[in-house]
């Protein structure tokens, strides 16, 4: 098994005639992703590749392309409505790619596909990977191997870094989920750690976090309550220096300053093995499934 | 987007929240001259992007126009936290009878804007809110249905006894949250919110910050930006679209992501040196981005070795080879670079490196071991 995507996955591309749209349809095709639809409003009726139907909404993906799982390319201020229009067209997972999404517009996002049902993924998010099943997004196939740890990243390139590492030392991945790193995301550390405790074919887990924010510190409380399966991370931003920070709301919302200390504290204290740099990762996984 | 607080005042007067009259002086006489004009008690005030002004000596108060030309004298000029003061408020001084805090920020857990109000306002607010938490009431806006009418009360009444000031207050809560949305903003706060001894409420002083992924719907926010409180050369970078943060060390890091370049920082560190810069290059990236990235990381006298290190995903390596291509053919290096890049197109960028009589290494920590290697022994 795997989460979140598998070989049921039936994918629309949003924005599958755009720079970045054709490009990734085209590697996700390779991969053997089923891409059984495009949108581009305008240009319904043509085909993309020779081969992929492009639709002019979502809701025509849908009903006559089979798709279950949306992924979205389109320009920042036409994400909202075009995550909106996804879960409103019945999709059930919609993963956004776009990135400089303005986080007012997810302020009203969030609550719409919480209430449709749907499970959205990002925005500014690399996507997700279940290596030699499918794969939704940009994350480039040829650096995941199968195999069964799960991982899940805040970031994009370095979840590359990681994965590539892992696959490099002989580990392999049962699923890989870039949660994306802007302040309004639809899905978190705990949804994807959850989904990894219940995923039968997953071992272990890596957690890679960056500075700002409590979800990591959340998370490793998560997995000292809830999960039997080893979990190891890495912070990205350790000397990261501190910012010249503007008003008060920020401490007084969250009590905390969310550096990569606290948040490494945290993993300490929860039994979360913590990577001093991205290779370490390695050496923990290894320790701890033998 | 940082703006300052004068222009964050601006917005809110013109939403209709009542502000002392106050204006902007770039010398001592204009700050003089609107004292004058104000009369009684003035406060001069440094318009920096950081915050402690008060603590750093930034914030006077002057009981005469020639006093307020001193300490504006005083403040012109002056760092605060690294940053050079250009321009200060002048602004008629409140009595005092009382302070409120009101702020709102977008906030990552109840993913909704979340007013914070308390009558325990003013400089020491963080404390109320670590050492007395039940002071300070937290309510989340749905943003689909605006801040209600029982809401904006319940945070008046959260405040005030008298029923009077409580409307008053929630006049102000509707008129704030009117100025952080239309404003794009990520945070908007007025500390303190006093209570003269007259009774009026005023706001006495305001910050916002507006979410940068607003900028591009948002013309006239974009005008308020004041590039000469920032750092030059970050300046550039944002207008080349890249994220660059200028550090003190000796290792030009080029990154695509940010997750990355903060990793990438981080080995640095580890192995002994030290990161100049944080540059993040983005995803989609054309090679005129990577021209630009090396112009500003050269422009620095202190950077002694060049690393690069791209994972190509949304990024193609094959642009960014390109980018170092076009660079240095118009611009030779006078220090040497390291180059790691692996993923998209990856093939296309090795070729293309190669025949420029560039090489490319495929291992993070050996490429970053060796751009701290190579600045050490530069730097020696």
């Amino acid at each position: 098994m795997s989460i979140f995507i598998d070989n049921d996955t039936k994918l629309v591309v949003q924005g599958i005639t755009g720079r970045d749209g054709s490009f990734h349809a085209k590697q996700m095709m390779e991969y053997g992703t089923q891409v059984v639809a495009g949108v581009t409003p305008g240009k319904g009726g043509l085909k993309f590749e020779n081969q992929v139907p492009i639709y002019n909404t979502v809701y025509e993906a849908v009903e006559k392309g089979g798709a279950n799982t949306s992924v979205i390319y389109v320009p920042p201020m036409g994400a909202a409505d075009a995550m909106m229009e996804a879960a409103d067209a019945g999709i059930k997972l919609v993963i956004c790619i776009t990135e400089g999404v303005p986080v007012l517009d997810m302020t009203k996002v969030y609550p719409f596909i919480k209430e449709k049902g749907a499970r959205l993924i990002g925005p500014n998010c690399p996507g997700a990977i279940s290596p030699g099943k499918s794969k939704v997004g940009i994350i480039p196939g040829r650096i995941c191997k199968p195999g069964r740890i799960g991982l899940v990243s805040r970031s994009g390139t370095l979840t590359y870094e990681v994965v590539h590492q892992m696959t490099v030392a002989g580990i392999g991945q049962s699923s890989c989920v870039g949660i994306g790193g802007d302040p309004i995301n639809g899905t978190n550390f705990i949804d994807c750690l959850e989904a990894f405790q219940n995923d039968p074919d997953t071992d272990a887990v890596v957690m890679i976090g960056e500075i700002g924010g409590t979800d990591e510190q959340e998370a490793a409380r998560f997995v000292k309550e809830k999960m039997t399966k080893p979990v190891v991370g890495f912070i990205a931003g350790q000397t990261a220096p501190p910012g010249r920070r503007m008003g008060h709301a920020g401490a007084i919302i969250s009590g905390s300053a969310g550096t990569a200390a606290e948040k490494m504290q945290a993993f300490e204290e929860n039994g979360v093995g913590v990577a001093k740099r991205p290779i370490d990762v390695i050496g923990l996984l290894k320790e701890r499934i033998k | 987007m940082n703006i300052h607080e004068y222009q964050a005042k601006e917005i809110l007067r013109s939403h209709g929240v009542p502000i002392p009259p106050g204006e902007i002086a770039r010398t001592p006489e204009e700050a003089e001259k609107l004292a004058e004009q104000y009369g009684g008690m003035v406060v001069v005030k440094a318009q920096v992007h950081a915050g402690g002004r008060g603590k750093a000596g930034g914030v006077k108060l002057a009981k005469t126009p020639a006093e307020a030309k001193e300490h504006a004298s005083r403040i012109l000029g002056m760092e605060i936290k690294g940053l050079k003061v250009h321009t200060v408020l002048v602004t008629s001084a409140a009595d005092i009878a009382a302070e409120a805090y009101v702020g709102i920020i977008l906030d990552r857990d109840s993913k909704k804007p979340v007013f914070m109000v308390s009558a325990a306002g003013g400089i020491d607010i963080e404390e109320v809110a670590a050492e007395t938490p039940e002071k300070i009431l937290k309510l989340p806006v749905d943003t689909r249905y605006g801040l209600r009418g029982y809401e904006a009360m319940r945070l008046g009444f959260f405040l005030y006894d008298d029923v009077k000031k409580v409307k008053v207050a929630a006049k102000i809560m509707q008129q704030l949250y009117a100025a952080f949305m239309e404003s794009g903003a990520s945070l908007a706060e007025i500390n303190p919110l006093v209570t003269t001894p007259e009774g009026e409420i005023i706001a006495v002083d305001a910050k916002m910050v507006i979410d940068d992924n607003e900028l591009d719907r948002l013309p006239k926010i974009v005008a308020l930006r004041d590039e000469t409180a920032e750092e030059p050369s970050e300046v550039d970078a944002r207008n080349s679209n890249l994220t660059f943060i200028k550090l003190d060390g000796n290792v030009g890091c080029v990154v695509n992501g940010a997750g990355l370049a903060m990793a990438t920082m981080d080995l640095v560190k580890y192995y002994g040196g030290d990161p100049a810069n944080f540059l993040d290059i983005g995803g989609s990236s054309n090679p005129e981005k990577v021209v630009n990235a090396l112009r500003i990381i050269t422009a620095d006298q202190n950077v002694k070795a060049i690393l690069f290190n791209i994972f190509g995903g949304i990024t193609r390596t094959d642009d960014v080879a390109n980018g170092i291509v076009t660079a240095t053919k118009a611009n030779p290096l006078k220090v040497p670079i390291v180059i790691r890049l692996t993923g998209t197109n990856e093939e296309i960028a090795l070729k293309i490196l190669n025949e420029n009589g560039f090489s490319a290494m495929t291992d993070m920590d050996e490429a970053v071991k060796k751009a701290v290697e190579l600045a050490t022994q530069e730097a020696a």
